[in-house]
């Protein structure tokens, strides 16, 4: 294979970059911002010098350095290897991660560039990138796991970058834990698909599961579901989704890059990496969760009135979509639309920090309002991002949501068809909803009156991601990961892409109609509307919507009292029981002893000499007596 | 009466008893060192007779040696006993228990 090292030096570079960083410059914070984007930038580069050389389809598919290795005997118990798989999933992935990471870090610089923490910022930029590249790159289970670890540990370092605030550190403490709960279940999974087939090397676990699906025996969904468990935590899937708004607590690029375009879709790729692993009945129950979850998503959004917010839910609602495409075992549409929604995903999110920024740490679209003529670019792209994300053609978002609908179809799903036809259509309404308040109207508050257009360092990225949301679509993305998928699918040109979602009409035109009737609603409504007319027409329905169905309410009373209790329970064990009795009458037994022995110890010589004689005398006695 | 082995075993026996009750009973310094070397020699004469009965050289030769390691540990001893009258202005036990807790 040509250019072996270059996976490692792109893996390691941003570690390098973060360890720098965080050793020798963070009183500079310009160099450290350089060296943070020179990382990831480096590394796009050397993706794209290694996916030239050796295309989409690596001769050598890993790269490995033996790491651990137990045996009993000759008979090897766990191997575990330091690899690198490298295929289209994973050099696709890479690129995404790189690519979008890349603008997403030159954003930063402009966005932090007042923040006087700027270096550590960087720092822990550089940290989730390489650990986020560990996941895509890994070869077996137990290295992702470690990376899958790292990449929740920045995570919760970046939400809670502004630890100052309270509820900053909250929302990181909750997202951390929130994720520990799934992948407590991963970590299970993962043992439990060792235990059965032996090995945790993904390849070989691929081999084996598609050569003999039965392998896994009875415990198959169990497996499957503990496994999927991860992706739930990770990728904000009901019940575990609370901790993705909250989220938001962090600075705005953080919600973009990890939050939107490349964290949470980890768990996406985790499930289409090892999809051979699951049966059936573990399909079944995946599509349905994120079928759920894309609708209750979008619902609660509908009622944010935080822009942030507003799209954090709609980030969940298409994660919700790929997770039902993965079950509905079609990795190609789900790998797709993560693509795609990388792009648009992260274009609006960084529109929407540069709307924050313009107008002073304002969140509340319904305080904002005829932006278009002071942010130009910022608007353009906010609504080319908006009709990406909403499927309207032909922007990305229109080819990759046709196909996870065509997919729907193709298995006679119709329930999650339905389901995912009337997601667009609510997808659509909230977006125009945010749309419409927060960028067109007359501006409501002194602060909208005095917006100004974000400096070039902002506006480029959100330039160049705007070019991919709208072209996404048809460059050949979905063909990319169709011949990782099906290798004897055809490869298309350009023109046969554009007209791809043809093929499905009754998808096609399900989805259209979705995104018109979202969209008429939303104008309708929203045109010129002063305030939020929804809570009149829906009344309590409206409510629930805003208070997120009251979840957190509801962890809140049950799970969180619960564990309160238990933890008072092994408190007061603890205190009582342990400390007041065990090592009380431990630490008693030892005075009351020690004052006893203490009697011996008189001082006389004589006394020492009679014991000294009696004690030679006595071992005699045994030694010779006998 | 012929004299054997166990007959001198048995001074051997008896000098060594006189000496561990000299070191156990009396209160004198001096004294108990005394009895400490009656008691060293009680082994030197059971060494002194067992080399004797069984025609071998290597007791008598161990017994010099003996000797002159106690000679020059007498020296020792006595010179710590005098350094800690001079200390104490006492030769007696009883007065020596700062070991005493």
């Amino acid at each position: 294979m040509k250019s072996e090292a270059l996976p490692w030096i792109i893996l390691f570079l941003p570690l390098l970059a973060a360890t720098l960083i965080a050793l020798f410059t963070l009183r500079c914070r310009t160099l450290s911002a350089l060296i943070s984007i020179g990382a990831i930038v480096t590394g796009f580069g050397l993706t794209a010098v290694f996916i030239a050389a050796n295309g989409f389809h690596p001769a050598v598919t890993e790269t490995t350095k033996e790491w651990l290795k137990i045996n009993d005997g000759a008979h090897v118990l766990l191997s575990a290897d330091f690899g690198l798989k490298l295929d289209t999933l994973s050099l696709m992935m890479m690129l995404i991660v790189t690519g979008v990471g890349g603008l997403i870090h030159i954003y930063s610089f402009g966005y932090m560039h007042e923040d006087r923490s700027m270096p550590r910022f960087f720092a822990f930029l550089s940290l989730f990138t390489f650990s986020m590249l560990g996941i895509v790159l890994a070869n077996n289970f137990l290295m992702m796991f470690i990376f899958w670890e790292l990449v929740g540990v920045s995570s919760y370092l970046l939400i809670g970058f502004w630890f100052e605030k309270p509820s900053a550190g909250d929302a990181a403490k909750k997202a951390f834990i929130t994720n520990r709960l799934g992948d407590f279940g991963f970590l299970l999974g993962i043992l439990m698909v060792w235990g059965l087939l032996g090995t945790l090397n993904l390849t070989q676990l691929h081999d084996l599961a598609q050569a003999n699906p039965a392998l896994l025996g009875a415990g198959a969904t169990t497996a499957g579901l503990l496994i999927f468990c991860g992706a739930v935590g990770k990728s904000a899937q009901f019940p575990l989704h609370v901790w993705l708004a909250d989220a938001m607590e962090g600075p705005t690029p953080v919600s973009a890059l990890i939050h939107a375009a490349t964290m949470v879709a980890a768990g996406v790729y985790m499930l289409c990496r090892t999809l051979p692993l699951f049966n059936a009945e573990a399909l079944h129950v995946i599509a349905y969760i994120g079928g759920f979850t894309a609708l209750l998503a979008a619902l609660i959004a509908v009622q944010q009135n935080d822009i942030k917010r507003i799209l954090a839910y709609s980030t969940l609602s298409q994660l919700g979509y790929m997770v039902m495409a993965v079950g509905l075992s079609g990795p190609t549409p789900a790998m797709f639309h993560l693509t795609t929604h990388a792009f648009f995903k992260a274009l609006l999110f960084l529109g929407a920090g540069s709307v924050i920024h313009a107008l002073h740490e304002e969140q509340d679209i319904w305080k904002m309002g005829s932006l278009k003529a002071k942010m130009p670019i910022t608007f353009w792209t906010f609504l080319f991002g908006t009709l990406a994300l909403c499927g309207v053609p032909p922007f990305s978002g229109f080819y990759s949501k046709d196909s996870i609908l065509g997919q729907a179809l193709e298995q006679k799903n119709y329930p999650l068809f339905a389901l995912g036809v009337f997601v667009a259509g609510l997808t659509t309404f909230y977006m125009f909803r945010l749309f419409f308040v927060a960028f067109v109207g007359k501006p409501r508050t002194e602060k909208a009156k005095h917006a100004h257009e974000s400096p070039a360092v902002m506006s480029m990225p959100l330039l160049i991601l705007a070019v991919f949301a709208i072209i996404g679509g048809f460059i050949g993305i979905a063909v990319n990961y169709g011949s990782q998928f099906k290798p004897d699918g055809e490869s298309l040109t350009l023109v046969q892409q554009l007209l791809e979602p043809l093929h499905a009409p009754a998808g096609l035109i399900a989805g259209l109609g979705a995104v018109v009737v979202g969209l008429f609603a939303a104008f309708s409504l929203y045109k010129n509307a002063e305030t939020d007319p929804l809570p009149k027409l829906l009344g309590p329905l409206s409510t629930a919507m805003k208070n997120r169905f009251y979840f957190d309410e509801i962890y809140e009373a049950t799970f969180i009292r619960a564990h309160d209790a238990l933890a008072a329970v092994a408190g007061a064990i603890d205190r009582w029981l342990l400390e007041w009795f065990f090592i009380g009458s431990l630490r008693g037994g030892t005075d009351i002893a020690g004052r006893g022995l203490r009697l011996l110890q008189t001082g006389n010589l004589q006394t020492y000499a009679l014991l000294f004689v009696l004690g030679v005398a006595a071992l005699l006695y045994f030694v010779l007596g006998k | 009466m012929n004299v054997g082995l166990e007959h001198f075993l048995a001074v051997s026996f008896i000098l060594f008893s006189l000496g561990l009750l000299g070191v156990i009973l009396r209160r004198n310094l001096l004294v108990i060192y005394l009895s400490l070397e009656l008691m060293l020699n009680a082994a030197n004469l059971a060494l002194v007779s067992f080399s004797r009965f069984n025609n071998k050289l290597d007791g008598q030769v161990m017994v010099f040696f003996i000797i002159t390691v106690a000679a020059a540990e007498v020296a020792v001893g006595l010179a710590l006993i005098v350094a800690l009258y001079r200390r104490r202005q006492s030769a007696h036990v009883e007065d020596l228990n700062s070991m005493k807790l």
